[in-house]
Formats: C-alpha cells, sequence, structure tokens
C-alpha cells in the first residue's frame, strides 16, 4: 500500500509560507489598499537589506554556527561609505572597499571559531564590538550621502519602472539575485552540500573527508560578505550612512532564519526559507504601520510569539522524525 | 604546580590582565588609586545637590576638581549616549543622590553607619560593575549547566519598568500600600521587580528544560519579546523616580562602600554557599558535564537547569534595579542593553567554560570587574564611549584565545619545534 506522505523536511518550510499567506490575507481582509501590489513591492524595498544580512546568517546557522556581527557590519559598511563619499572619493571605490572590509572580517571571524575552536557566539560577539566601534571611529555622527553620481545611477537609470508609479528598485533585484545564488549555491554545489553536513554532525561531516576548516572559514566569509552588501543596499535605501543602524538586527536575522524554518542546531533547513521568514517580519511591521493604533513595540512582542511557535514546531517535528527512525 | 594553587589556576589570567590594566592606570592616570574618605553631614547634603559638573562646589571639602571630574566622567550612564540628557542629571546629583538617601533612609533602616564614605575611581569602578557582577553571577550557574540566557538585559529593562510604573503609581498613591509612607513602600516595587524577573526566568527555564529547546534558541524569545513586554509595562515612556529608598540602591552607601557593591557581596555569598556548600554546585556541574549520565545517575537534571534559569532571573532583575535605580528612571529601549553580552564576557574570562561542566563565581566577577575597569579606564583616557567596545572586544578575544587550549597548543609546538630546529643545528 502506497501512501502519499508529504516528506518532513517540508514541514516547516510549508508552516511558514502559510503564516506569510495567513498574514497578509489578515491584512487584506483588514485593511483596504493592503493587497495592492505597490504594498507587496514596498515590503522588498523596506527588507531588501535585512533579506541579505539573512543569507549569510542562515548560511551560518546551517554549519550549526552563528554570526552576531551582522548588524553592526551593515552599520559599519553604510558610515564607511557616506564617510568616502562625503570626502570626496568615489562611491564605487568606497563600495568595493567596504564589501572587501566584510569578506576580510568575516574570513578573519572564521579563521578564529576554525582554528582556535572558540565558540562562534563569541566571536562574533567580540566582532560585534569591534565593528560597531570602528564605525564610530569613522564618525560619530550620521553623514547623508547628497548628489552623488553613482548613486544617482542607481537609484534613477537602475530602476525598473513597472508603471502605475510603482518601481522594481535596483537594491530588490540585487537581493533577488543574491537569494537566487545563495540558494543555488547550498542546493547544487559541493561546498554548499558540505554545510549541510558540518550542520548535522561535524565530526562525521570530518570523518568522511568534508573539508570541514575550509567550507566553515568560507560560510563566515560569506556571511561577512552578504552583511556589508546588506550594509551597501542600506546606504543606498537611506542615502545616508549612521554608525548607529541596525543595533540588534542581528536578533532580527535569527528570528527570521528561525521562523523560516532553519534549526538553529544546524543542517536542517532552506535558504529559500529565510525569503519568507524576512517577508513577515516586514508584513507585521507593516500591518502595525497600517493600523496606527498599535504601539510599534508590539511587533517585538508578535516576532517573539512568532519564532516561539515556530521552535515549538520545530521541536515537534523533530521528535516526530526521531522516533520514526527509531522505529524503523 | 602545587594543589592549593590549582584551586585558583582559573582566576590567574583574569588577574594578571586586571593587574596590568591598574598598571597601566597607575602609571598614567593620575589620581587613579586616590581614595579618599568622606564623612557626611547633613550642612553637605543639602549643598550637594546645587553642584554641577563644571563647576564643582568651593568649599565642599571632600571633592577635588580632578577627582570629581574622574569620578564622572566614568559613570556608565552618562556616558550612554541614548540617555544622554537623563543621564546628565544623574551624573550631577550622583554623589549627592546617596548622601540625600541616606538621610531618608535613617528613619528606615538606619544603614548610615558612622557617616564615613569612601570615594575614588576603585570605588566606583566596583559601583558602575555591579550590575554586570550581579548578572554574570547568574549567567555563571546557567553556562555551567551547558546553557545559555541572552534574555537578561531584557529581563532586566522588565524589572526597571515594572519598579519605576509602581514606584510612580505609589507616589501618586493610587496602589496599595502607598499609606506606609515613601521611605517605607519602596519595598514594594523592588519585590514586585524581583517575583517577576524570578518568572521570566521561570519561563526561560521551562523552555529550557520543561520543553528541550536549545537555551540559545529559549532565552531568544524573550529576548525578542522581553523590551516590548518593557515598553508595554511603562507605555512607552521613560518613567523617572526620586524615591530615596530606590535611589539608594545604587547610589547610596552603607558601610564606606557603595550600597550596591553589598548587595553584590550578599548574593556571591549566598549563591556562593548555596553552590559549594551544598550539594547544588555539583549537581549543577554534573549537568553540565553530561546530561543523561547525571540523570541516570538520580540527579533532577531537568529541575537543575530550570533552578538556574529562575536564578539567573533573579539576578537579572536585581541588575534591572540596579540600573534603573543608578538613573534614576526606566528606560525600556537602552536599560540593559547589550549587557547580556558584558555578562557572558564576564563568565568566560573568569574561566567558566561556555560547554558547561565547570564554574567559577569569582571567576566571573574578577571577569566583571575587568570589563568594568577597562571602560572607566577609557573613559578617563577621554575615549568616546562608543569607541570603547573596539578595545573591549580585541581584549576579549584575547583572553578567550589565552584560555583556548587549541592556541595554547599551537603557541607550544611552535616554541617546541623551534627548540627542535635549534638542537638539529
Amino acid at each position: 500500500m502506497k501512501k502519499f506522505k508529504f516528506p518532513m523536511r517540508y514541514v516547516p518550510i510549508s508552516a511558514t509560507i502559510l503564516v506569510f499567506f495567513i498574514v497578509y490575507l489578515i491584512g487584506i481582509i483588514s485593511f483596504d489598499n493592503f493587497g495592492s501590489p505597490k504594498v507587496f513591492l514596498d515590503l522588498f524595498v523596506d527588507n531588501a537589506y535585512l533579506g541579505i544580512a539573512v543569507i549569510g546568517t542562515a548560511l551560518v546557522i546551517l554549519t550549526g554556527g552563528i554570526d552576531l556581527s551582522v548588524g553592526s557590519i551593515i552599520a559599519f559598511t553604510s558610515i564607511l561609505i557616506a564617510k568616502m563619499i562625503a570626502t570626496g572619493s568615489n562611491a564605487l571605490v568606497a563600495i568595493a572597499l567596504a564589501l572587501a572590509i566584510g569578506i576580510a572580517f568575516g574570513m578573519l571571524q572564521g579563521w578564529l571559531i576554525h582554528c582556535f575552536s572558540l565558540p562562534p557566539f563569541l566571536v562574533t560577539l567580540a566582532g560585534m564590538f569591534f565593528i560597531r566601534g570602528c564605525g564610530f571611529i569613522v564618525s560619530e555622527e550620521s553623514i547623508g550621502i547628497k548628489n552623488d553620481p553613482v548613486f544617482n545611477f542607481i537609484q534613477n537609470d537602475l530602476t525598473i519602472k513597472l508603471g502605475k508609479g510603482m518601481n522594481l528598485r535596483f537594491i530588490v533585484i540585487v537581493y533577488i539575485v543574491v537569494l537566487l545564488a545563495a540558494i543555488f549555491f547550498s542546493q547544487r554545489t559541493r561546498s554548499g552540500r558540505s554545510i549541510y553536513a558540518i550542520g548535522d554532525n561535524e565530526l562525521a561531516a570530518t570523518l568522511m573527508g568534508i573539508p570541514v576548516g575550509r567550507t566553515k572559514i568560507m560560510t563566515y566569509t560569506i556571511a561577512g560578505f552578504c552583511s556589508a552588501l546588506a550594509g551597501v543596499v542600506y546606504a543606498v535605501y537611506l542615502k545616508a550612512g549612521n554608525p548607529l543602524n541596525c543595533v540588534g538586527l542581528e536578533m532580527d536575522a535569527i528570528a527570521a532564519v528561525v521562523i523560516g524554518g532553519t534549526l538553529l542546531t544546524g543542517g536542517v533547513g532552506y535558504v529559500f526559507g529565510s525569503l519568507f521568514g524576512v517577508l513577515v517580519l516586514g508584513l507585521i511591521q507593516t500591518l502595525i504601520v497600517f493600523d496606527g493604533r498599535i504601539n510599534s513595540w508590539w511587533t517585538r512582542i508578535i516576532v517573539g510569539l512568532l519564532v516561539l511557535a515556530f521552535i515549538f514546531m520545530q521541536n515537534l517535528i523533530t521528535k516526530i522524525s526521531k522516533s520514526k527512525s527509531k522505529s524503523q | 604546580m602545587n594543589k592549593s594553587s590549582n584551586k585558583f589556576r582559573h582566576l590567574v589570567w583574569p588577574l594578571v590582565s586586571l593587574a596590568l590594566l591598574l598598571l597601566f592606570n597607575a602609571i598614567f592616570t593620575d589620581n587613579f588609586f586616590k581614595i579618599e574618605i568622606k564623612k557626611q553631614d547633613s550642612a553637605q547634603a543639602v549643598q550637594a545637590p546645587s553642584g554641577t559638573v563644571e563647576s564643582p562646589q568651593p568649599g565642599t571639602s571632600w571633592i577635588t576638581p580632578e577627582n570629581y571630574e574622574s569620578v564622572n566622567d566614568s559613570v556608565e550612564a552618562a556616558a550612554n549616549a541614548a540617555t544622554e540628557e537623563a543621564g546628565a542629571a544623574a551624573q550631577t546629583v550622583q554623589d549627592s543622590a546617596g548622601q540625600q538617601a541616606a538621610p531618608g533612609k535613617k528613619d528606615g533602616k538606619g544603614v548610615s553607619i558612622f557617616g564615613y564614605y569612601l570615594y575614588g575611581t576603585p570605588i566606583d569602578i566596583l559601583n558602575q560593575g555591579s550590575k554586570v557582577m550581579v548578572l554574570a553571577i547568574g549567567m555563571t550557574l546557567v553556562i555551567a549547566t551547558g546553557g545559555i540566557d541572552i534574555s537578561v538585559g531584557a529581563v532586566m529593562a522588565i524589572a526597571g519598568a515594572i519598579a519605576a510604573l509602581l514606584i510612580s503609581m505609589l507616589d501618586a498613591g493610587t496602589c496599595i500600600g502607598a499609606g506606609m509612607g515613601p521611605s517605607v513602600y519602596w519595598i514594594i516595587p523592588v519585590l514586585a521587580a524581583l517575583v517577576l524577573t524570578t518568572l521570566a526566568g521561570f519561563w526561560n527555564g521551562m523552555l529550557v528544560a520543561g520543553f528541550g529547546i536549545q537555551p540559545m534558541v529559549a532565552t531568544l524569545v524573550l529576548m525578542v519579546a522581553g523590551r516590548g513586554v518593557a515598553q508595554l509595562i511603562t507605555d512607552g515612556q521613560i518613567i523617572t523616580f526620586d524615591n530615596p529608598g530606590l535611589v539608594f540602591l545604587c547610589n547610596g552607601h552603607a558601610l564606606f562602600l557603595p550600597f550596591s557593591v553589598w548587595i553584590v557581596v550578599a548574593m556571591y555569598v549566598i549563591f556562593g554557599l548555596l553552590t559549594r556548600k551544598t550539594a547544588f554546585g555539583l549537581f549543577i556541574e554534573s549537568v553540565g558535564n553530561n546530561e543523561r549520565a547525571s540523570r541516570y545517575a538520580g540527579i533532577e537534571a531537568r529541575r537543575i537547569k530550570w533552578l538556574t534559569y529562575v536564578i539567573c532571573g533573579f539576578c537579572a532583575g536585581m541588575a534591572g534595579l540596579l540600573a534603573a535605580s543608578n538613573i534614576k528612571c526606566a528606560d525600556s529601549n537602552n536599560a540593559g542593553l547589550n549587557l547580556e553580552l558584558d555578562a557572558i564576557l564576564a563568565t568566560v574570562i573568569g574561566g567558566t567554560s561556555m560547554a558547561g561542566g565547570r564554574f567559577f563565581l569569582s571567576g566571573s566577577l574578577v571577569g566583571a570587574i575587568l570589563i568594568q575597569t577597562l571602560t572607566t579606564t577609557m573613559y578617563m583616557k577621554n575615549v568616546s564611549p562608543a569607541i570603547v567596545a573596539v578595545p573591549k572586544a580585541m581584549v576579549v578575544i584575547i583572553v578567550c584565545l589565552l584560555q583556548s587550549p587549541v592556541f595554547r597548543a599551537k603557541v607550544l609546538s611552535i616554541f617546541a619545534s623551534k627548540a627542535a630546529k635549534g638542537g638539529v643545528q
């Protein structure tokens, strides 16, 4: 007797997508114009930077690690770019330098974590302090980016107009490209599959001959790059840099990863899910903005409860699949 | 190494670092170790509030301008950019507040013994570091079971929020117990905050021990939601208070030292005795080492873990009260922000293993003092508070590297290979 069985590993991500549609439906029912494509598009515009950062966090969490330096790197990159442009350098040079620093910093963190087997939590925590402090060394105050040709070009010429005042801004395109690349990387490349293997069982992966050290350092490097890119996108989005930006964003990123169906113990989950994790976070914020009566701190509480619900669901699934594998 | 030194081995590196820092200060900072004994009398208590940072009252014999400045420089609250206004106000009256509070307490408890107080940078480090020290005590126990509690910062905010809300209600007379008078009823918010945060710890423990969720994730929930709850309590406002009893917690003095130091000492003694003179500490270590094995050995592993989170919640509540008391207000957005990180760092610097199974309360306290000394040193060197994070992070990485067995082995092997090469040549 063959029965169609929904694979267990798709349950969390299906739940995420379901939550997304439920929240979206609630919005459409409660408010006029919530269903308009512009709102949906704005969801991407407003959360592109978060989405890009979450991709890096998701990959790191898949290896069983954690990256807390995300928000600080975003702040640092945005202020560095703003400062460099303000002092007269070319915006492209500034962006390239910022990305290079992000990559180097991620690599350094990965190296410390792997080579000295320091806890990822601690290293990236110190990294978070360090890089935010560096941001304040660059400038203690917010700096605007005004009349920069490159930024204007990104803003005006790279925006695809869809008509009716709807614009597909370049940062959204960047997000989607990075997301697709990360999905391909994690599902279809050898290094990407190694990430899953390491996250599932590092010792077993080592014994199988998977280059654990290289893969781990690479993952943190990618995370550093993603955070730096998120910082660039943030600078483009706000047209300003501020060392105080994105305090605590790493926790939003982790929450988005969890809501996106990735197990925080590593090895289980999809980068694709992080898209919906980010969208759910964005939707809740949009809902609260639409409502106008509820205070914004309800966002935190609702996000916390959602994280809790997903954790419970994941625990349940892990337990069920464990008991199944035992019975087999 | 002989056995007795082994017992204190974990303290070696933190103490060496601390000693180096203090040495640096002794050489490069004037008056760093200058501790003065001040006599408090009513005239000064009245006079002091009128003094400002820029122009300390002439004639107040107990403060030299440099000393006053250095004390104020290191007041963390004032340097906190977000609460700059509130902090500056608190800073101005910081020294006087305790003295103001003391007479108020006289009829309540009579704590103002002898009327002599110590002033100076080291004392100030202890006072400002008290929050992290209290947090680190609870965090140490949680980490010893192999867990982590990243919600303590948010729990601190909740504690401050509920205490400030209750005290403002009591001041307005809209809460039961208002009839007792301001010198007594401050105990109600304190107790309420501690009970609430203990419940928060209970909630964390329930998720971790009861439902078996990974600690980092389980406490993430409260970390994300906790600040929202705190803002819900205070309705998004920053509630200020000036109840002498509540202000006394972090600004008052007793027995020569700031009262907050005595709170730390009391908590250290209580939890030190609890863990080292009863089997509780052993149970914690065994659970941290191997939960399943200890369960088979008949230890209620779940209950032990649960209890450590409850204790951690209680400690976070106490730290939250100290933080609120220090700046005389409850700021749900900034109270305890990133302090969970400081607490974890203090614990790790103190030699407690992140993997669990081994813990040192004394080490954590030294770690907390180390962090605070570093911060204060930076402030005294005119480093902007925002940039202080950079050297802090570097110290943390260095201390972690020194404690990492892998790093030690690598360094040793470098020396060994050099020696071997030398031998061949």
